[in-house]
């Protein structure tokens, strides 16, 4: 699965791009979230506020508790500001 | 006619205004966006998400488009570093009246701000900071939620 990271999220991880094999029981981006935080404390900080954080999967624009399904691409970003 | 362009390069209104007057309705309305100079900034950097900025714009221009049975929908925005003076976003729309063009014009512009994943950074000095949403932007788009459902 891609992950790609925008803004002060990209920042905050330090990459834009990341490509992850996605464990057994991973069933929402939320939980995905928490695992990748539990990993590494790049992105426990940047995933630190929920409330700060959007997100898409294939490009389409979800919830923080949608369901990943057959997700190819997850993508994570503050709320935007374009303009 | 529906056309949805993100690029690096200065927006050209000009040429972009000839476009769609090329289209012979009888209404076009326009909104330019311009990199404000005066609150200290001295360069705006905008960021988007390759791919799924295009296709959230074609979405947001062909909703309009079926709306308000628009002759044309034009959104053009820049990306990358801009200095103040400079235009960030065009928007323009054609139809037979000047409501509907007017009307639709407005609607883009306030559904871009909340639906299209850009992201500014402001320079301001030797300060950056990644600029907030803003609450009233979600007010404004959320308005035409309503005009939008009914049919």
């Amino acid at each position: 699965m891609d992950l790609l990271y925008f803004a002060w999220v990209r920042e905050a991880v330090g990459t834009g791009h990341e490509r992850i094999d996605l464990p057994d029981g991973i069933g929402t981006i939320a939980a995905l979230l928490d695992w990748l935080a539990a990993r590494d404390p790049r992105h426990a900080a940047a995933f630190a506020d929920r409330t700060r954080l959007r997100a898409a999967i294939d490009q389409r624009f979800v919830a923080l508790d949608a369901p990943l399904d057959d997700a190819r691409e997850v993508a994570i970003f503050p709320p935007v500001t374009g303009g | 006619m529906i056309r949805v362009l993100v690029s690096p390069e200065p927006i050209d209104v000009t040429t972009e205004l000839a476009r769609i007057e090329a289209l012979e309705a009888g209404a076009v309305a326009t909104f330019t966006g311009i990199v404000r100079a005066d609150d200290g900034v001295s360069l705006l950097d905008l960021e988007h998400y390759p791919g799924a900025t295009e296709t959230a714009l074609e979405t947001l221009a062909a909703e309009a488009v079926a709306h308000w049975r628009l002759t044309g929908a034009i959104i053009v925005h820049r990306i990358g570093a801009m200095r103040p003076g400079e235009r960030i976003v065009l928007v323009a729309t054609a139809a037979s009246h000047r409501a509907a063009a007017l009307d639709a014009c407005a609607c883009l512009i306030d559904r871009l701000k909340t639906e299209a994943p850009f992201w500014k950074r402001e320079t301001r000095g030797r300060e950056t900071r990644w600029v907030d949403a803003r609450d009233a932007d979600h007010a404004a788009a959320d308005r035409w939620k309503t005009t939008l459902s009914d049919q």
